[in-house]
């Protein structure tokens, strides 16, 4: 028996060496991270930061003086900020997620055909997927550990947010559900958008998304506008910012558990398959 | 007996045009042994890429089937990877790695703990002279470098069948020698290769066999030499007399070998399978009729006589 047939006789079980090559592709995310952490930092930090800077300082220091009443309304309810905090971070972490997968597939996947890197490593091809979701949703999560402090920090005096976290494990749930179901529509965006269109596309897709995703308000407030609280159903956004919101601040209105958790659930894991399924026929000519 | 390195039967792929279907890939049988070095070669377009893509995983066949070392391309994608590599025509290197980097991820995806990565990587830009680039970024690369990188990514893990397609495309002449000289050492060592070009004189100096393939099958496949004789292409020998050349005409027709003879006003050409003799049969056939020889040449078959005759002379793409 000549050398290398030792060492092919020899060779863990397909499972393992899976996974061994689906943690060294996750080593190799994370090297690529630390790399471009300053960039990570300011790019995440930047739209959330200001939006709560102006609309959680700002206006309603100048709320406290001559003419503020214009721009907020008084009331006895929860702080603005309350109600920004899970929608900021629901959109940060969407986001943030979202390009982490995105982006660089539409890179791998144009002309040179970077994907084959990957796609040649000894690991079936829906793996190498699943990996790209997998370590999307690291970044959706650092995303919200890097915004959740200007968040909570940022307000005018006396306008805290008020987080109150009822039970740890749901949130757990929610902030897992929402960094997955991010970056599974990452990868399955990422495999149908042609890179000559890329910035069309998502200049179309983000303003309508963040401002039609209860971000900036709580769903149960829609019930003014029944049509468009339905409409906005078809955001998965407003899923995001309602798990966030029940979770973090349950002083807020917010949509039903059960709501909210099936789509983030259920509709994470059909995502998933789908991404996967499109990214393994793109990929397999 | 141990299994070929490649073995395809059948193997076809069409792809679905926007014009209708397009049959890339029409029915390639294809025999490499261990240690051979094969080469694929064939004008633009003419199924190699595709035919390559098929054998490492990448394509997946719409008929017919392949094995490398023993295992099926379609049933155990995974484990042929693990007995493949494969540089691609195109810059497929991780842009988002340095050269280093490219190199050691490879060795480590493939199950090498981080130091033995490490260390192939170094022993790999040893081979492929990158010293000076091991730390650059991919975009700053020239072509060449870039050609050595995904060749050297493509030896990291010690595959058993080395596939590249077309490595030495649009490189500078200097590049591509020591290219040549470094897949010679490869070879030598026991490396399987198979080579996909459109270069004759790379097939010629580099490799043992030579598969002919246009229009998705392969045309015919043997020893360059072997190639030279066998497919009808022949040897030229063409002589120019001091006068009217149909006394030398009349003896190259009765000769062995001969297949055709052409005569203008001075020259004779004769088109034959053996040249050795000819040229001396025609010179004294010239001197019993008083003709004195002003030129003589022998032009033997090529690669490239071969290659034309079997593909033709049309544009392609």
């Amino acid at each position: 028996m000549t050398a290398t047939q030792l060492q092919r006789t020899s060779t863990q079980p397909t499972t393992m060496s899976t996974l061994l090559t689906f943690r060294i592709m996750l080593v190799r995310e994370v090297r690529v991270i630390r790399r471009e952490f300053v960039s990570f930092v300011l790019r995440t930090i930047m739209q959330p930061f200001f939006f709560v800077f102006v609309f959680a300082y700002v206006l309603p220091s100048m709320a406290a003086g001559e003419g503020g009443a214009m721009f907020v309304g008084a009331g006895d309810g929860p702080s603005y900020s309350t109600v920004l905090v899970p929608g900021l971070l629901a959109s940060s972490m969407l986001f943030g997620g979202f390009m982490a997968v995105s982006m660089p597939l539409i890179m791998e996947l144009s002309d040179n055909n970077e994907i084959e890197d990957r796609v040649l490593a000894p690991l079936p091809v829906w793996a190498v997927g699943l990996e790209k979701i997998v370590a999307g949703a690291l970044q959706g999560l650092l995303a919200a550990v890097v915004v959740f402090p200007a968040l909570y920090l940022v307000h005018a005096e006396g306008a805290a947010p008020a987080i109150d976290v009822a039970n740890w494990p749901l949130l757990i749930v929610v902030l897992l559900s929402v960094s997955l179901l991010a970056s599974a529509l990452g990868l399955l965006l990422g495999t149908v958008i042609d890179a000559r269109k890329i910035s069309t596309i998502f200049g179309v897709i983000v303003v309508p998304v963040t401002m039609l995703g209860c971000v900036y308000y709580p769903w149960s407030a829609l019930e003014t506008i029944p049509w468009l609280q339905v409409l906005v159903l078809f955001n998965p956004m407003v899923y995001a910012s309602e798990g966030l919101r029940a979770t973090l601040t349950s002083g807020v209105g917010h949509m039903d558990t059960w709501a909210y958790l099936l789509f983030l659930v259920a509709g994470t894991g059909a995502l998933t398959w789908l991404a996967v399924r499109s990214f393994t026929r793109r990929v397999r000519r | 007996m141990s299994d070929p390195a490649i073995a395809a039967q059948e193997l076809c792929k069409t792809y679905a045009g926007s014009t209708g279907p397009v049959e890339a890939v029409a029915g390639v049988d294809l025999t490499v042994e261990a240690g051979e070095f094969l080469g694929l070669l064939g004008p633009n377009g003419a199924g190699k890429s595709t035919t390559i893509g098929m054998l490492t995983t990448l394509v997946v066949p719409t008929a017919g089937r392949a094995q490398v070392c023993g295992v099926d391309v379609v049933r155990q994608p995974v484990e042929v990877k693990r007995r493949i590599g494969m540089a691609s025509q195109t810059n497929t290197l991780d842009r988002q790695l340095t050269v280093f980097e490219n190199l050691e991820f490879r060795a480590r995806y493939f199950g090498m703990g981080a130091g033995a990565a490490r260390r192939r990587a170094t022993e790999l830009i040893e081979l492929l002279e990158l010293g000076d680039r091991k730390d650059a970024k991919v975009h700053e690369l020239s072509g060449g470098q870039t050609k050595r990188v995904v060749i050297a990514r493509a030896l990291a893990h010690r595959p058993d069948v080395l596939f590249l397609d077309e490595p030495t495309a649009g490189i500078d002449p200097q590049t591509r020698h020591n290219l040549w000289d470094t897949l010679r050492t490869l070879h030598t060592e026991g490396q399987t290769i198979l080579l996909t070009t459109h270069d004759m004189a790379e097939a010629e100096t580099l490799c043992g066999r030579v598969a002919i393939i246009d229009h998705g099958s392969i045309l015919a496949c043997d020893e360059v030499e072997r190639l030279k004789t066998g497919t009808g292409a022949e040897s030229i020998v063409t002589v120019t007399y001091d006068g009217d050349p149909a006394p030398a005409c009349a003896t190259a027709r009765d000769l062995p070998h001969v297949s055709r003879v052409e005569a203008t006003e001075e020259r004779v050409r004769v088109f034959t399978a053996e040249a050795d003799g000819i040229l001396g049969q025609l010179a004294t056939a010239g001197a019993e009729h008083g003709l004195a020889i002003r030129d003589a040449s022998t032009m033997r078959p090529s690669l490239e006589t071969v290659f034309l005759t079997m593909t033709g002379r049309e544009y392609r793409e």
